[in-house]
């Protein structure tokens, strides 16, 4: 049975083939704890064990094995009252979804800002989802396309780095409650250039999907 | 009962089953997992000490700790995230060399790490040439990002019990949870009695 979950929380997927086999990995919620269905976002990998099953194989109706909610560290809830900062490169912006959702569900007034890097625009995931939040109820979204920008793109076409950071992250001294989820080299270059720029390392939550990117 | 999945057939890994404990996969890469920013730090102020119920604390410098009988051992680690890997290479000091001949009454440990970390196991566990602190791997100073410049190892238990950073361990007369241990992760951390989260 489901007893709902924090927003940042992740399951366990886990496949078994005929001969008992079995192959888990783990996937952020990507809905908020209001939301009337569980959702998952999957990225495909190429050659990946798990999610091209997830993404080519498996049907609507079909049953898949799952375990959790899990975790409780990477997680917001609304009733934390620090300035909410999530920084997602790729698809670790999938349990900020569940953040920001949340956040909107109760109606809740902490600022929020979603810094978010992706390659190309057609890569950005919720795409239509993040405009509607964009500046209208204090949920401020910031991209940076890396690889390509469409024409007339104003915003930011590069990795995240220390300026774009300065820029976007609040002032240390605000205190803001910092996210970060991505790829490895992401997250390890983010931490620490927020490190840099004098948040507290205490700060800072981190949530690693893997070496790629 | 474990659901089929119509179709899977997996990728499957090319080793005796008795290496790759159930659920886990062979990763070729040396993925990093931690719960925030790699902490930076300093050589010169660094300090490893034994800690808690003990007759005499204990405590080595950089300079002090580098002097210790080193072990290079070959061992395969197992992260809870999934991930195993075989036949890794580190270089450090045997715990049984730091707790010999010291008095406790001690039966679990806690490691505590710079930036502030921590994780429990017991006593038992570390002993009997079963766990170390690596302070080079694959005959190279141990990156940051991997808990340089030293880490426990304790590779029979899930990766997050060999704390990265590890500045001392504070010896305790019963248990108490540590960071993952407080937030959803089992209490010991067997890999092969797959004890990954509460209630497991
Ligand atoms: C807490 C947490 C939350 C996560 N949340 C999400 C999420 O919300 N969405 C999401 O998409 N992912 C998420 N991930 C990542 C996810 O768990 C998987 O790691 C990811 O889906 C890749 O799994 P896979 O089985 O498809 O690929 P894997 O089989 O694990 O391979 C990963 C990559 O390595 C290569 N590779 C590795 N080994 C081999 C081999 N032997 N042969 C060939 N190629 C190989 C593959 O080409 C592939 O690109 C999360 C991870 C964690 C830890």
């Amino acid at each position: 049975m489901w007893e709902g979950h924090i927003p940042g929380q992740h399951v366990d997927i886990r496949l078994t083939a005929e001969d008992g086999y079995q192959a888990q990995r783990s996937y952020s919620i990507a809905s908020a704890p209001e939301d009337d269905h569980l959702v998952l976002t999957v990225e495909r990998l190429q050659e990946g064990e798990v999610s091209p099953y997830l993404f080519d194989v498996i049907e609507p109706g079909e049953e898949l094995e799952m375990r959790g909610p899990i975790g409780l560290y990477f997680v917001w809830e609304a009733v934390m009252s620090e300035p909410l900062l999530m920084i997602a490169g790729g698809s670790g912006v999938v349990p900020f979804r569940a953040m920001l959702r949340h956040r909107r569900a109760v109606g809740a007034d902490v600022p929020a800002r979603l810094l978010y890097s992706a390659r190309t625009i057609a890569d950005v995931i919720y795409r239509d989802e993040l405009e509607v939040h964009d500046g209208s109820d204090e949920t401020e979204v910031v991209l940076t396309l890396t690889r390509e920008q469409p024409d007339g793109w104003g915003g930011y076409d590069r990795r995240v780095d220390r300026t774009i950071l300065e820029e976007v992250a609040w002032d240390p001294d605000r205190r803001p409650r910092i996210y970060v989820c991505g790829p490895t080299t992401f997250v390890e270059l983010v931490a620490g250039t927020l490190v840099d720029l004098g948040h507290h390392p205490t700060a800072i939550r981190t949530e690693r999907f893997g070496p790629t990117g | 009962m474990a659901i089929i999945s119509r179709g899977f057939t997996g990728r499957r890994p090319d080793v005796a089953p008795d290496r790759l404990p159930p659920g886990q996969y062979i990763t070729r890469d040396f993925p990093v997992l931690s719960a925030g920013p790699t902490p930076r730090i300093d050589l010169d102020t660094w300090n490893f000490e034994i800690t808690g119920v003990v007759d005499e604390p204990r405590s080595w410098t950089w300079g002090e700790f580098n002097s210790l009988p080193m072990e290079t051992v070959t061992q395969d680690i197992h992260c809870v995230t999934k991930w195993s890997k075989l036949d890794t290479t580190w270089t450090g000091v045997s715990l049984d060399v730091l707790l010999d001949g010291l008095e406790t009454d001690a039966t679990h440990l806690m490691a505590h790490s710079y930036g502030g970390y921590t994780t429990n196991l017991p006593l038992a566990d570390v002993r009997g040439a079963r766990s170390w602190i690596a302070i080079g791997y694959d005959d190279q100073p141990l990156p940051p990002e991997h808990g340089g410049p030293a880490r426990l190892l304790v590779p029979h238990l899930y990766f997050w019990k060999s704390a990265k950073w590890v500045r001392g361990i504070e010896l305790m007369v019963g248990d108490r949870q540590g960071f993952w241990e407080r937030n959803g992760y089992h209490d010991y951390g067997d890999p092969w009695r797959e004890q990954r989260y509460w209630g497991d």
